[in-house]
C-alpha cells in the first residue's frame, strides 16, 4: 500500500469516482439551463435557431395577457399554498403533539397524501369538485337543493381549487416536519416557563412557535418551489381551465414551447421562472451557508 | 484449439449466437437495399391503428419494409415534440403526420423532401381540389400527401330526443335556437357541449361559418384581416356564439368530446357541434345513421365546408433505397384502393376527387358530395380550430380569446374583438 502509485491512486480515487457524475450534471443541468437562456434570446419558432432577436421574446412574453394571468395565479396560489399550507401543518403537528392516543395511525393518515402523485390528487379532486358528480350533487341529493359549489368550473373561482386539492396534498408533510421539530425541544425550557408561570398558549406563542424558525424555512423552501413549477396538479385538475383561467408559469411554458411551435417564447418563460426561484433560494442558501461558518 | 468434451455445450452455443448475430446482421442489411419506411404516427385508437396497417400492408405488397414509429396521444403533441428531437438530431424518420399550416413551418425548416416527381406521374394537380394541394406545397413543390378529409362543421343530433321536443332540425341559426329552446322546455340539455378551449374554439368556427358565410370566415379567420375581424359580422357571430352556451349543461368545462357525444348518444342530450370523428362513436354504439342519430352541417353551413385534412410530409433522407420506398408510399397513400380502406376505417372522407363512395354511410357520402361542390364553388375553407388556417402560435393565441370570452360572462363582445385583433397579430 505504501508504493508511490498506490497513494497517488488513494489520493485521486475520490475525484475520479465524483468526476462523472460531476461533468454530467453540469452538461445536462447547468449547460441545458445556459442552453435554454440562448434560446430565448433567440428567434426559434418550431425547431431552436439561432438568430438573435434581442430582448424581444421577453417582451412578447409580458405583453401577453395569458402570462400576466398565470403570473397572478402563481402569486395566488403560491401565497395561499405556502401560508395555507404552513398554518395547517403546524396546526396538526400542534394538536398531535398533546401525547394523544393513538398518534401512529392518525399521523399515517394525514400523511398519506402525500404519497400520492399530483396526478392522482389532481384527477381525484376533479371528480370530487365537479358540480354534477361529486361535493354539490352529493349535499343537493342530502335535500339541500339551493347548495352550489361550483368553484372548479368557475374562471374566477377555479385557482382557488387548485389550493385546495395542493393543500390537501401537502398539509400531512409539512405536520410531519413540524412534529419532528416539536420533538426535537428540549422539554426542560417548556418546563421552566411552566414553573415560571407562563400559559400554555403563551409558551407555544413565544417559545415552541419561534424555536421552530429553521423548519420554518425548511418547509417555506420546499412548498415555494413545488408552487412555481406545479404543473401536474393543474394538469390533471382543470388543464388550465375554464379558458385558460388557471394557466400557470409552467403550463405557459409547456403550451408555448410544445404545442404551439414557440421554443423562443417558452425560453423566455422557463428563464423568467428560474429568476423566480433563484430569488428565493440564493439568499436562503446564503444566509445558510454563511451561518455555517460562523 | 482443444475440444474437450466436457467443454463442448458452451462453445456450441458461442458459436450458434455467432453465426445468428452474423446472419441478423445480414437480414438486416438486405432489408435495407429492399428499402425500409420508417413513419411517425399517432394513430393508436381501434379505427385509426387499423387504418394504419391498411398502409403497412400495402407497401409491404411493394417489397418495402415498414417501420412503425407510433407515439400515443390523439393531439399529436407528444408525437411533435419526440420528432422534433429525431429531426434536431440528424435522423428524421421517412415520414411524419404533419398537417396544415405547420407543413409550412417544416418547410421552412428546411428538412422537407421534395415529392414534385412522384405528384406530377399520378397527376395529384388533377386529383386533389387547389385548397388542399396548396397545403399539401411549399414554396410551390409538393412536400405531404392527404390522407383524409374531416369535416368540421356538422350538427349531430338525437332524433329520439328532438321527437320529444317536438322539433325539427334547424338549418340556420335562428331555428338552431328554436330547437335548442324546445328541447331545453323538454328537460333535455339542449347543446352536448366539452368546455375545453379546441372544443369552444370549434363551436365558434361552425357559428363564423355559418352567420358570415365563407367569403367572411376566410378574410377574417384565415388572412385575419383586422377590419374584418373588428366589423359589424364578428360582433354578431360573436354574440350568437355566445348564445349557444346558455343551451350547455355547466358540468361541461373539461368534459371530453366523445363524452359529449355519449350524451347525445344516449339521449340525455339533443344535439352537439364536432367534426365527424364523432360519427366514430355513433358507429362505435352500433346507432345507424338518419336512424339512431341525424347528421347535418352546422346551421347555416350548407353550402360551405371546413376541412380538417391529415397528411403525411416527408423528410429528407440519405439513404437511396429508402428514397423509393419514401416515393412509393407517397403514391400508395394516394391510391384509391388506400383512400378507400383508411377512411372506411377512420370515418373521414377520401382527399382524392372522384372516388366511388358506393361502399361508405349516408353522412360521408354528403360530405362528399359537399367537399366536391364546394371546391368548385369556392366555399371549402380550412379550419382554424384544427390547425389548418394559420400559424399554430395565431391559433393558439386566436384560441385563447375565443375560449376566455366563451368562459367569461363579463366580457363584451367589443372586448373581445379587439382582443381577436391582437391575437391576429401574434407572428
Amino acid at each position: 500500500m505504501s508504493s508511490p502509485f498506490a497513494t497517488r491512486l488513494a489520493r485521486w480515487m475520490p475525484r475520479l469516482a465524483v468526476a462523472p457524475g460531476f461533468a454530467l450534471s453540469f452538461a445536462f443541468i447547468y449547460g441545458l439551463i445556459a442552453w435554454n437562456g440562448v434560446l430565448s434570446f433567440s428567434a426559434s419558432r418550431l425547431l431552436p435557431n439561432y438568430e438573435f432577436v434581442g430582448l424581444a421574446q421577453y417582451v412578447a412574453l409580458f405583453e401577453s395577457e395569458r402570462w400576466r394571468v398565470a403570473l397572478v395565479n402563481l402569486g395566488i396560489f403560491s401565497g395561499l399554498f405556502i401560508g395555507v399550507g404552513l398554518a395547517l401543518g403546524l396546526l396538526l403537528a400542534i394538536l398531535l403533539d398533546q401525547k394523544i392516543r393513538a398518534e401512529g395511525a392518525l399521523r399515517t393518515i394525514y400523511l398519506y397524501p402525500m404519497a400520492l402523485s399530483f396526478i392522482v390528487t389532481g384527477t381525484a379532486w376533479k371528480w370530487i369538485l365537479n358540480p354534477g358528480l361529486g361535493l354539490e350533487h352529493l349535499v343537493r341529493g342530502w335535500g339541500f337543493e339551493s347548495f352550489t359549489f361550483d368553484w372548479l368550473v368557475n374562471p374566477d373561482m377555479a385557482i382557488y381549487t387548485v389550493v385546495i386539492a395542493g393543500v390537501w396534498q401537502s398539509a400531512g408533510f409539512v405536520m410531519a416536519l413540524f412534529l419532528a421539530g416539536l420533538r426535537g425541544i428540549d422539554d426542560s425550557i417548556l418546563k421552566a416557563a411552566q414553573i415560571d408561570g407562563a400559559t400554555l398558549p403563551r409558551i407555544y406563542w413565544r417559545i415552541i412557535i419561534p424555536s421552530l424558525r429553521p423548519v420554518f424555512f425548511s418547509t417555506l423552501l420546499v412548498l415555494a418551489h413545488i408552487s412555481i413549477k406545479s404543473f401536474d396538479l393543474v394538469m390533471a385538475l382543470t388543464a388550465g381551465g375554464p379558458g385558460f383561467a388557471t394557466d400557470m408559469p409552467a403550463t405557459f411554458m409547456y403550451a408555448m414551447s410544445f404545442s404551439r411551435g414557440q421554443i423562443g417564447l417558452g425560453a423566455a418563460s422557463a428563464t423568467i421562472m428560474l429568476c423566480t426561484v433563484a430569488a428565493i433560494v440564493v439568499p436562503y442558501l446564503y444566509s445558510e451557508l454563511r451561518g455555517e461558518r460562523r | 484449439m482443444r475440444m474437450t468434451p466436457t467443454r463442448t455445450p458452451a462453445r456450441s452455443t458461442t458459436r450458434a449466437l455467432h453465426i445468428a448475430a452474423v446472419a441478423t446482421l445480414l437480414c438486416a442489411s438486405l432489408a435495407a437495399r429492399a428499402g425500409e419506411v420508417e413513419v411517425l404516427h399517432y394513430w393508436t385508437s381501434g379505427g385509426e391503428a387499423k387504418a394504419a396497417s391498411a398502409l403497412k400492408a400495402t407497401l409491404q405488397g411493394k417489397g418495402h419494409s415498414w417501420k412503425d414509429f407510433a407515439v400515443a396521444g390523439g393531439g399529436g403533441d407528444s408525437a411533435m415534440t419526440v420528432l422534433k428531437s429525431r429531426v434536431v438530431s440528424g435522423n428524421a424518420p421517412a415520414a411524419a403526420q404533419i398537417k396544415g399550416p405547420s407543413i409550412q413551418e417544416w418547410g421552412n425548416e428546411g428538412v422537407l423532401a421534395n415529392l414534385d416527381d412522384v405528384a406530377k406521374a399520378n397527376n395529384w394537380d388533377a386529383l386533389l381540389p387547389k385548397v388542399v394541394s396548396d397545403v399539401m406545397k411549399h414554396k410551390g413543390h409538393y412536400v405531404a400527401v392527404p390522407v383524409n378529409v374531416h369535416r368540421v362543421n356538422w350538427l349531430w343530433a338525437n332524433p329520439e330526443a328532438l321527437k320529444k321536443a317536438n322539433a325539427k332540425m334547424p338549418t340556420n341559426w335562428d331555428e338552431f335556437f328554436v330547437t335548442a329552446e324546445a328541447l331545453k322546455k323538454a328537460g333535455l340539455i339542449a347543446v352536448a357541449h366539452g368546455g375545453q378551449n379546441w372544443q369552444d374554439f370549434t363551436t365558434f368556427e361552425s357559428v363564423a361559418l355559418g352567420v358570415g358565410g365563407a367569403d367572411f370566415y376566410r378574410k377574417a379567420l384565415v388572412q385575419l384581416d383586422p377590419a374584418t375581424i373588428k366589423g359589424p359580422t364578428m360582433l354578431k357571430v360573436l354574440t350568437t356564439f355566445k348564445k349557444v352556451k346558455g343551451y350547455t349543461d355547466k358540468n361541461a368545462p373539461g368534459r371530453d368530446w366523445n363524452l359529449a357525444t355519449a350524451m347525445v348518444i344516449r339521449g340525455e342530450a339533443g344535439m352537439q357541434l364536432m367534426g365527424d370523428w364523432a360519427k366514430g362513436e355513433f358507429i362505435a354504439a352500433n346507432k345507424a345513421p338518419g336512424k339512431d342519430f341525424l347528421c347535418a352541417a352546422a346551421p347555416g353551413t350548407g353550402n360551405a365546408f371546413t376541412f380538417n385534412i391529415d397528411s403525411f410530409a416527408m423528410f429528407k433522407i440519405k439513404n437511396t433505397a429508402n428514397l423509393q420506398a419514401q416515393k412509393d408510399m407517397a403514391a400508395a397513400i394516394m391510391s384509391p384502393e388506400f383512400q378507400e380502406t383508411f377512411n372506411l376505417n377512420k370515418g373521414s372522407i377520401p382527399a382524392r376527387l372522384n372516388m366511388d363512395m358506393a361502399k361508405f354511410d349516408d353522412c360521408a357520402k354528403l360530405s362528399s358530395k359537399d367537399f366536391v361542390a364546394t371546391a368548385k364553388g369556392n366555399t371549402l375553407v380550412p379550419s382554424i380550430a384544427h390547425g389548418m388556417a394559420v400559424s399554430s402560435a395565431a391559433e393558439g393565441a386566436i384560441k385563447d380569446v375565443v375560449s376566455q370570452f366563451w368562459n367569461t360572462d363579463t366580457m363584451t363582445p367589443e372586448q373581445a374583438m379587439d382582443r381577436l385583433v391582437a391575437a391576429a397579430k401574434t407572428k
